[in-house]
């Protein structure tokens, strides 16, 4: 599956998440002056309408709020199965990234387990992937 | 009846089929006139057109035909026209005529949906999808994790259903086999042979929990209703249908940041709108691109609490054709085809006419749902005859 990701394209933006992962850095958008996480980011505070907004680096640790087995090969080049979950951050309330569970078996994974961050380069992108850290 | 309400007085639909040859213009026209037949208009009376979401020139058989097109085509003069992807899901288009007619900006308004999937495989040359090399908006946060199907998105609803109230296979599996059991009674629906619980039970996994039989397939067709204004009626000889509520919602457009789905937001917002209740449904076409999203429906718009719906449809007694609330009578998407979106309202309209033939609903129905979308958008239409 590696092999054939679709990529981003970058810009002022999303240039931050997605190349965070060069030093190893999950990196959410963040209001300065509320504190609230704007994801996707973007240069307005969706909680309080600053301007001031920018990346912050957060730990990477977090929890599959569920997840999905996909069997389907959308494309001849897709290797099935592999999972595909939606991960809420430990630090970065209301944020949720779509992401894939890797390093397991697929029939490991459930909700509720603790994930932490693994970043997989293709080009100049470093997509963030998630490995299991515990069961519930 | 008031002077503001909006009625359909007429339905209209093309071929069914996968592929068709005939062309997509064509297919719409064959709609449209069936249309105006139905309604017994003629072409110049009518004075606007609305559809969703608007010629997609880089998928180009997601919407092969705009409104622009149509216009030009049968030589509409319109007052009023639109046609986006830009609103609440496919119904939306009705919502936007329904409005414009009841301010008074057009009188008869033209409301399609034109689907060409099937086709264009067979004609790659005309209608290649165009991939840009790179991705761009919100298809960045889920592309690049091979999450490229709203098969997958859904899923996940799905998944966390499952895990929170206990919804199960053979509970979700009563929407597929409702759907191709109706179908069977359909004669354009594009499946008609029934499904049964062990082929469901044994069909391969596209994304777990979701099986084939819980994706609706895609097809070639165009689906038309016609949205009138209440002081136009007189000019119309079919029964009018009225819309008595209408409700859409978008949280954040986004498959991953939205906590629920907008069907829940949306049939709770319906019925703000109206003194019907749920109880006074006779009949409900919910949207089923995927099985799942038709379950949300019912909850959503209170037909069960919300984890129940699993509960609510098992057996499938209740949403039987004879049950106390049919459900997709003429088979959803699941059993006729990806009409997207028009077709709920379309066999809605149906339904409460008595023209359902083998599949109508006993019981003369007067009252109806019909909705599309789900995930981060959805639309709600409650239509009566009374």
């Amino acid at each position: 599956m590696s092999a054939t990701r679709p990529l981003p394209r970058l810009g002022p933006d999303n240039r931050a998440f997605w190349t965070g992962g060069e030093v190893n850095e999950l990196r959410i958008a963040r209001c300065g002056d509320c504190g609230g996480f704007v994801h996707p980011p973007r240069p307005v505070c969706r909680h309080c309408l600053s301007y001031n907004v920018a990346p912050h680096v957060v730990a990477g640790t977090g929890v599959i709020d569920t997840f999905t087995i996909n069997y389907q090969k959308w494309h001849p080049a897709m290797e099935v199965p592999f999972v595909i979950a939606r991960v809420t951050l430990d630090d970065a309330p209301g944020v949720v990234l779509t992401t894939n569970i890797v390093g397991c078996d697929v029939d490991d994974v459930a909700i509720g387990d603790t994930v932490s961050v693994v970043f997989e380069q293709q080009d100049d992108v470093y997509i963030p992937l998630f490995e299991r850290t515990a069961s519930r | 009846m008031t002077g503001r309400d909006a009625y359909i007085t007429g339905i209209g639909q093309s071929e069914v089929g996968r592929p068709l040859d005939r062309a997509p213009l064509l297919l719409t026209v064959d709609a449209v006139k069936e249309a105006l037949a139905d309604a017994g208009l003629a072409i110049d009376q009518i004075d606007g057109v609305s559809t969703y979401p608007g010629r997609a020139p880089t998928y180009l058989a997601f919407s092969p035909v705009g409104a622009d097109e149509l216009i030009d085509a049968l030589g509409i003069r319109a007052t009023w026209y639109a046609g986006g992807g830009e609103i609440t899901s496919q119904l939306g288009a009705v919502v936007a005529a329904a409005t414009a007619v009841s301010a008074g900006l057009a009188r008869h308004v033209i409301c399609f949906r034109t689907v060409y999937e099937a086709g264009a495989m067979q004609r790659p040359e005309e209608y290649a999808m165009r991939r840009p090399d790179r991705v761009d908006g919100s298809g960045q946060w889920t592309a690049p994790f091979n999450a490229m199907s709203a098969a997958n998105w859904v899923a996940q609803y799905a998944t966390r259903h499952m895990h929170r109230y206990g919804l199960t296979r053979e509970q979700l599996a009563q929407i597929a086999l409702t759907c191709s059991a109706n179908a069977a009674r359909n004669p354009r629906a594009l499946v008609r042979q029934a499904l049964t619980m062990d082929e469901y039970l044994g069909a391969r996994m596209i994304s777990t929990p979701l099986c084939l039989y819980d994706c609706d397939r895609y097809t070639d067709a165009s689906t038309v209703l016609i949205v009138s204004a209440a002081d136009a009626l007189d000019e119309v000889s079919a029964a009018p249908v009225r819309i008595a509520a209408m409700a859409g919602s978008v949280d954040r457009h986004s498959w991953d940041q939205a906590e629920w789905m907008a069907s829940y937001a949306t049939g709770a917002d319906l019925w703000r709108h109206t003194d019907y209740t749920p109880d006074d449904v006779d009949t409900v076409q919910l949207y089923d691109g995927f099985s799942y999203l038709a379950l949300t429906w019912l909850e959503g718009l209170g037909f069960c609490e919300v984890g129940e719906a699993g509960r609510f449809i098992e057996g499938g007694k209740r949403i039987a054709l004879d049950g106390e609330l049919p459900l997709n009578t003429g088979g959803g998407q699941l059993g006729a085809g990806r009409l997207h979106g028009f077709g709920f309202a379309h066999e809605a309209v149906v339904q409460l006419r008595g023209q359902g033939g083998e599949r109508q609903v006993p019981g003369d129905p007067k009252v109806a749902v019909a909705s599309s979308g789900g995930g981060p958008l959805a639309t709600a239409l409650l239509l009566a005859r009374d």
